[in-house]
């Protein structure tokens, strides 16, 4: 199989807001970063350029026609992926596996901030017929999600609590991050029921910014990078749409599951936790990066909590989650999600996580879900090894 | 497969069915509202048009004159450079006459057809301008490459839009 390499990495400035500049003023801002990491390539020389989004979140129809400019793809080969950007990612990298490609860009942004019914959008996600007429706020989803996964694997609303102040803490680290913070697990359990047993401080804020991501062929990728970051393993899977029966669905995030299988096998890995050194999981909600390691094998179900508590996924620990904040600490992204946390592996497989740098790792796993109501998750696997 | 039986056996709806109620109705309003930021080069051109001028931005390295203004050449993929008022006239690259509204109605009889064109903006580059809708032209007497002149809305009527323009109307240069 053709190797694909990443070769740069570009991040707009995040924002809880994002009021002096457009979406593509900010999108500009990140692909500028990304090419000039990349060694200052001018877009011209790029073959191929994948963006994610969704309509909804843009309130543009047919939104993909709006991304040349920004990236500097105007009359080249340009798709959108609706879906997170790890889902671009995965299309970009196939574009390369053709033999047809050497260099092609995945992108993504978030303008959440003007977005002022995030709600109704997600509502609209809902199946109108068995879903939608019982007028619930969309995050009730998460609440059910919440409740089935506390209920099977005995995680307490401690453990979920405690996700929140470390990433929070763990953002204080980390200069893009929006919603760093020192927090306890007191505070968070005091924080207001919202959709039981999810509390306000559960919930990833949002925020705006945009990545740009250079893959590289293997030819190329030795010609521009100093540090090529390989793509070792990248799976993805989804759920049934039906929340009425998700069957195992609800308690155990059953698509990270075979997104990670998928990833695990392409990389050649068969025990993550100890073949990887580190990970950026999706923690749009708290509970969902407990189910999510556990969905990905990196422990088994039930213990996620606990090792939590036993600092495990600290940065002392044997396997650091979310150096960056995650969701929680940076915010959350939109679609850009997947994007943001391949770049934070990226970063710290490099060496250039500056504070929030670990020690001589080698593999990373990147995780992003693509939120309520889906049942979409993306896996990819990084290494800075040959 | 092992079983390749298809799916049948629904019931189909008539007209009536639907008028009388007879079927399930599940209506629903889309509540989207978005607050776009308009950005750096947006916000100064809407400016300009409540000044009833049009503002472009130039790109030094390809020698454009932009219209709408951007903060970066998409071409050459740098920073643009100077703001530059250019003309509120210009030449009609295309149009065409529409018959039907905005909501796909006919439009009625004896009612003016939608006039949408696109203008090129003297000042600004080749096939550069901005697009509009015309008026005070009879619709035959529409050609490629016809001058026409930006109608401003009076002054205080402005808003900061491109409906601050009403419409382009030919234009003789005297």
């Amino acid at each position: 199989m053709n190797r694909v390499a990443i070769v740069g990495v570009g991040c707009s400035r995040l924002g809880s807001t994002s009021r002096d500049v457009s979406y593509r003023e900010m999108i500009f801002e990140a692909a500028v970063k990304c090419y000039e990491d990349a060694g200052g390539i001018h877009p011209q020389d790029i073959d191929a350029f994948v963006a994610s989004s969704e309509d909804f979140m843009e309130g543009i129809s047919i939104a993909d026609e709006y991304v040349p400019d920004q990236l500097g793809a105007v009359l080249k080969p340009v798709q959108s992926i609706t879906g997170d950007s790890l889902q671009g990612l995965a299309s970009a990298m196939m574009h390369i596996q053709t033999g047809q490609m050497d260099l092609v860009v995945a992108s993504s942004f978030s303008k959440a901030s003007n977005v002022q019914h995030y709600e109704n959008v997600v509502s609209y996600a809902c199946d109108p017929v068995t879903v939608r007429p019982l007028g619930e706020n969309p995050y009730f989803i998460a609440g059910l999600e919440m409740q089935r996964y506390l209920y099977e694997t005995g995680t307490s609303e401690a453990h979920c609590a405690q996700v929140v102040a470390e990433n929070k803490y763990n953002a204080l680290f980390n200069p893009l991050a929006v919603y760093g913070a020192k927090t306890d697990i007191e505070q968070v359990l005091a924080s207001p029921q919202l959709f039981s047993p999810l509390k306000y401080q559960d919930i990833a804020h949002h925020a705006d910014g945009a990545v740009v991501v250079l893959l590289a062929s293997e030819r190329k990728a030795r010609e521009l990078a100093k540090k090529p970051v390989w793509i070792k393993g990248i799976g993805w899977a989804t759920d049934t749409p039906n929340l009425d029966s998700r069957q195992d669905g609800w308690g155990d995030a059953v698509y990270a599951r075979l997104a990670a299988r998928q990833a695990y096998k392409m990389a050649g890995i068969t025990s993550p936790r100890h073949e990887i050194c580190f990970a950026e999981i999706d923690d749009t909600f708290s509970y969902k990066q407990l189910q999510h390691l556990e969905a990905l094998n990196i422990c088994a179900r039930g213990e996620a909590g606990k090792l939590l508590c036993q600092g495990e996924f600290s940065r002392q620990g044997g396997f650091p989650v979310n150096m960056s904040g995650g969701s929680l600490g940076v915010g959350y992204l939109h679609e850009a999600n997947g994007l943001y946390k391949l770049a934070e592996v990226v970063w710290q497989l490099r060496g250039e996580a500056g504070r929030r740098q670990l020690d001589g790792v080698k593999t990373g796993l990147a995780f992003a879900w693509r939120g309520i109501p889906t049942a979409t998750g993306v896996a990819v696997i990084l290494s800075n090894l040959e | 497969m092992s079983n390749r039986q298809y799916i049948q056996g629904g019931i189909g709806l008539s007209e009536d069915d639907i008028q009388q109620g007879k079927v399930f109705f599940a209506e629903d309003s889309l509540n989207c509202r978005y607050a776009w930021d308009m950005g750096v080069a947006i916000e100064r051109y809407l400016r300009e048009l409540k000044n009833g001028r049009i503002i472009a931005k130039s790109c030094n390295e390809c020698r454009r004159i932009m219209v709408p203004p951007r903060m970066f050449c998409e071409l050459c993929f740098r920073p643009s450079d100077d703001w530059v008022f250019v003309q509120d006239t210009g030449v009609v690259n295309t149009f065409s006459i529409c018959y039907v509204n905005w909501d796909a109605s006919r439009i009625k009889p004896g009612e003016t057809p939608h006039l949408p064109a696109v203008i090129e903006i003297d000042g600004a580059s080749k096939g550069m301008g901005i697009m509009h809708r015309l008026g005070e032209v009879d619709p035959k007497d529409i050609k490629i490459g016809m001058r026409v002149k930006a109608v401003w809305k009076p002054a205080e009527e402005r808003t900061g839009a491109i409906t601050d323009i009403k419409y382009f109307k030919p234009y003789q240069e005297v």
